[in-house]
C-alpha cells in the first residue's frame, strides 16, 4: 500500500461557537418538528429516533469535513446530515414519505441519503453502515482524492464485530476514515453499563492501532477542537476514533416513554444540554445578547416550522414508482403480482 | 484470437486480467487473494501485475470485506470481493442484503453498487457441510441482487466480464467441481447476452431446466436417454437474476414435460421456483406434473458416498426422465 496523498483541506467556515450554537438549535428545533410532525400524524410511521441532547456530536464533528468528504450515519442522524448541509425542507418532506423528499418517499428517517452532500446512507441495521467508510476511504485513496469518510454510530454499535473488523482494515491499510461514535448511554432501553464491562471504548480503538480520543459532549468547542485535530490526522491517513459523551434527552423512538429510566436520571441527564450550554457561554462571553439569540430563536424556528408547512403540502409517491429502483433505470422493473396472477389465469 | 483449450479457472482468471486492464477501478478484494493467490487459484499471480492496491489481501472478515466494497463500489470503485465459500455468506447477508441489495432503492434511485461478489459452492471435494453447500437460493431470494452461476468454460469468462460492466450487485457463484474443466474456445467470439439461458441440447420428449454443474450432469443423462429413445431437451439458466423464462415456456408448452435439476437442496429452493412458475405458466400444456431433482434435504457430509448421494447427479437425473416417460430404469 503507497502512502496517502498529501492533500490541503479547504477553508472551513463556521467553526466559532455562534455557528455551532446556530447548527444545534437548528438540529434541535428540527428534531421538536419532527415529532411534531408525528403527533400531527403526517409522519411516515413512528420509527423517528430523535438526536435531542447530542446536537454537539454533529455541529462538531461535521465542521471539521470538507466538501466532498463522505460518511455514513446510524437510525438518529438527522442532525448529522443537517450539520453537512442538508435542506430541512427536502429531509422532513422524506421523514413523512413524500415525493419531493431526498429518497421520494422510499427511505424514510432511518435510510436518507444524498449523494451530492456525500451522504452514503443511513442505517437502521446498527452497525450496518460503517464498513462502507471503509471502501470509501479505499476509493479516496485510490482516486488520490484526498477526503475522507467518516461513520457516525451509537454507543449500541459497539457491541457489533463489524465495527471492529472495519477498524481493524481502516488502521491495516491506513485509511482516511473516522469512526464516530455518539454515547448517549442507551442502545435502546440498555443503558452502556449493562452492556459492556469497559465503557472506555476509545481504549478499544487504540488497541487496532487507531488514534482514539473520548470527549465530553456537553462542550461543542471541545468537540470540535477534537475533531478538527483528529481529522487533520484522518487525512494524512491515520484512521481515528472519537467517543462523544451525551445524553439521550429522550425515549429510544418516537413512542418509547423510557419506563426502563429513572426519573431522576433523565433529570439530571438532561441537565447536560450541550444548547443550553453554548448559549449561556455565548452570553457569559459577550459574543451575542439575549436579544440577538431570541432573534435566532425565531428565526430558526420560523425556517422549521416551514419543514412541516412544505411536508404537508407535499404528495406521496404515485403506486407507478413501487417498482422503480430495485435494478438500474436500464433493467426491466420487476412484474407485479398483480399482473402475474393475470397472466397465469389467462386462459387462451 | 484463436481457439484456445482453457480450464474453467484459467477462463475466470482472465476475465479479471483483461477487466482490470481496461479499466483501473476494478480491484478485488478478499482472503488470499493476493500472495496466496485465491483458495482455488483464480487470482495466482494477479498480485505481480497489477499489486497489493488493486489486489487487496483482507483480514478474515467477511462482514467488513462486503461492506467495504458496498463503500468502494458507491465511491467510485468497481471491486470484485471474493467470498472464498459461498457457505460463509450468512455471515455477510446484512451488508449483502440489507445494504448491497437495497441501497439502490431505499436511497430513491441515486446510486447503485455496481460491484461483484465472486464465490464458489457446491459439492466435490469431500469438504463437509459448511464448505460444499448451493446456497444460490438466498441469493435468489433477495430483490435487487443479480445471480450468475456459470457452467461452461466460455461462460465463466464473458459472465464475469459482463457482471464487471453491470450497474447492480451482481453475486458470481462458481463450482469448485468445475475448476479443472477444459473446454477449446475462442474468448474473442461472440458471446451470448447477459442474461439470457442457453438450450444446450434439443429433444423433443423433454424438458431439463439446470444450471452450474448439473448441467454436465443433465447432458451425460441426455445422452443415456437418447439411446432409450427419449430425446431431452436441455436449458442452462446462466444467470439466475435476471431469470430468462421465455425459452423455458416456449419449450415446455412445446413438449408438456419439464424436470428442473438443482444441486441445492429441494425444499424452497431454485428447483421450487422453477417448478412452480413452470406450473402456473405452462400448466394447461404439461403431460405430468413437473418434477424437481434436487439436493437432499440434510446437510452434506465429507464421506464421499455419502457427499454424491446428497446431490443429484447424472443417474438420478437420467433414472427421472425415464420415469417420466413411462420407462422402467433397468
Amino acid at each position: 500500500m503507497t502512502k496517502p496523498v498529501a492533500h490541503t483541506p479547504a477553508p472551513r467556515p463556521n467553526t466559532d461557537l455562534t455557528s455551532h450554537y446556530r447548527m444545534m438549535l437548528r438540529i434541535r428545533t428540527f428534531e421538536e418538528r419532527v415529532g411534531e410532525l408525528f403527533v400531527r400524524g403526517q409522519s411516515a410511521g413512528s420509527m423517528l429516533h430523535l438526536s435531542i441532547g447530542e446536537e454537539s456530536a454533529a455541529a462538531g464533528v461535521c465542521a471539521a469535513m470538507v466538501e466532498g468528504d463522505t460518511f455514513t450515519t446510524h437510525h438518529r442522524g438527522h442532525g448529522i446530515f443537517l450539520a453537512r448541509g442538508a435542506d430541512p425542507n427536502r429531509m422532513m418532506a422524506e421523514i413523512g414519505g413524500k415525493e419531493a423528499g431526498y429518497c421520494h418517499g422510499k427511505g424514510g428517517s432511518m435510510h436518507i441519503a444524498d449523494m451530492g452532500l456525500g451522504h452514503l446512507g443511513a442505517n437502521a441495521i446498527v452497525g450496518g453502515g460503517i464498513p462502507a467508510v471503509v471502501g470509501a476511504g479505499l476509493a479516496a485513496r485510490h482516486h488520490g482524492s484526498g477526503k475522507i469518510s467518516a461513520a457516525f454510530f451509537g454507543d449500541g454499535a459497539t457491541g457489533q464485530g463489524i465495527l471492529y473488523e472495519s477498524m481493524n482494515m481502516a488502521a491495516l491499510w491506513s485509511l482516511p476514515c473516522l469512526f464516530v461514535c455518539i454515547n448517549n448511554q442507551y442502545g435502546m432501553g440498555t443503558r452502556i453499563d449493562q452492556a459492556t464491562a469497559n465503557p472506555e471504548i476509545h481504549e478499544r480503538a487504540r488497541a487496532f492501532g487507531l488514534v482514539g480520543e473520548r470527549v465530553d459532549g456537553l462542550d461543542v468547542e471541545a468537540v470540535s477542537e477534537a475533531a478538527d485535530r483528529l481529522v487533520a490526522g484522518v487525512r494524512q491517513g491515520k484512521p481515528a476514533f472519537l467517543m462523544i459523551d451525551c445524553y439521550r434527552f429522550y425515549g429510544h423512538a418516537r413512542k418509547d416513554k423510557s419506563p426502563y429510566r429513572d426519573p431522576a436520571e433523565e433529570e439530571q441527564g438532561r441537565q447536560k444540554d450541550p444548547v443550553a450550554f453554548a448559549r449561556a457561554a455565548l452570553l457569559e462571553r459577550g459574543l451575542a445578547t439575549e436579544a440577538e439569540l431570541t432573534a435566532l430563536e425565531t428565526e430558526v424556528g420560523a425556517e422549521m416550522d416551514a419543514t412541516i408547512d412544505f411536508t404537508i403540502a407535499q404528495k406521496e409517491p404515485p403506486l407507478s414508482t413501487m417498482f422503480r429502483d430495485v435494478y438500474a433505470p436500464e433493467e426491466p422493473e420487476p412484474e407485479p403480482v398483480r399482473t402475474r396472477i393475470d397472466r397465469v389465469l389467462a386462459r387462451d | 484470437m484463436a481457439l484456445q483449450e482453457l480450464t474453467y479457472r484459467d477462463a475466470l482468471r482472465q476475465a479479471l486480467i483483461d477487466a482490470m486492464r481496461e479499466n483501473p477501478d476494478v480491484v478485488i478484494m478478499g482472503e488470499e487473494v493476493g500472495r496466496y493467490g485465491g483458495a482455488y487459484a483464480v487470482t495466482k499471480d494477479l498480485i505481480k501485475e497489477f499489486g497489493g492496491e488493486r489486489v487487496i489481501d483482507t483480514p478474515i472478515s467477511e462482514p467488513a470485506i462486503i461492506g467495504a466494497a458496498v463503500g468502494a463500489a458507491m465511491a467510485g470503485l468497481r471491486p470484485v470481493a471474493e467470498l472464498m465459500y459461498v457457505d460463509f455468506i450468512g455471515m455477510t447477508m446484512d451488508q449483502l442484503g440489507n445494504q448491497a441489495a437495497k441501497i439502490r432503492y431505499m436511497f430513491g434511485g441515486q446510486i447503485g453498487v455496481p460491484m461483484v461478489l465472486r464465490t464458489q459452492g457446491g459439492t466435490g471435494r469431500s469438504a463437509g457441510a459448511q464448505h460444499s453447500q448451493s446456497l444460490e437460493a438466498y441469493v435468489m431470494h433477495t430483490p435487487g441482487l443479480r445471480l450468475a452461476m456459470p457452467a461452461t468454460v466460455a461462460d465463466a469468462y464473458h459472465l464475469l466480464r459482463q457482471a464487471l460492466t453491470k450497474p447492480d450487485p451482481v453475486v458470481f457463484i462458481e463450482h469448485k467441481a468445475l475448476y479443472t474443466m477444459k473446454e477449446t474456445v475462442d474468448l474473442d467470439a461472440p458471446a451470448l447476452p447477459w442474461g439470457t439461458s442457453a438450450v444446450r441440447r434439443e429433444g423433443k420428449d423433454l424438458v431439463i431446466v439446470t444450471y452450474s454443474r448439473q448441467l454436465h450432469y443433465a447432458l451425460e443423462a441426455a445422452k443415456k436417454l437418447a439411446a432409450q429413445g427419449i430425446e431431452a431437451t436441455v436449458i442452462d439458466l446462466r444467470t439466475l437474476n435476471p431469470l430468462d423464462f421465455d425459452p423455458i415456456r416456449e419449450a415446455v408448452s412445446r413438449i408438456g414435460r419439464a424436470m428442473v435439476v438443482s444441486e441445492g437442496v429441494m425444499t424452497a429452493g431454485v428447483a421450487a421456483e422453477l417448478s412452480a412458475r413452470i406450473t402456473e405458466e405452462c400448466f394447461d400444456y404439461l403431460e405430468d406434473p413437473v418434477v424437481r431433482v434436487a439436493g437432499e434435504d440434510i446437510p452434506i457430509s465429507v464421506s464421499t458416498a455419502l457427499e454424491t448421494g446428497s446431490v443429484p447427479g447424472a443417474q438420478l437425473i437420467y433414472e427421472t426422465g425415464l420415469k417420466m416417460l413411462g420407462k422402467v430404469p433397468a
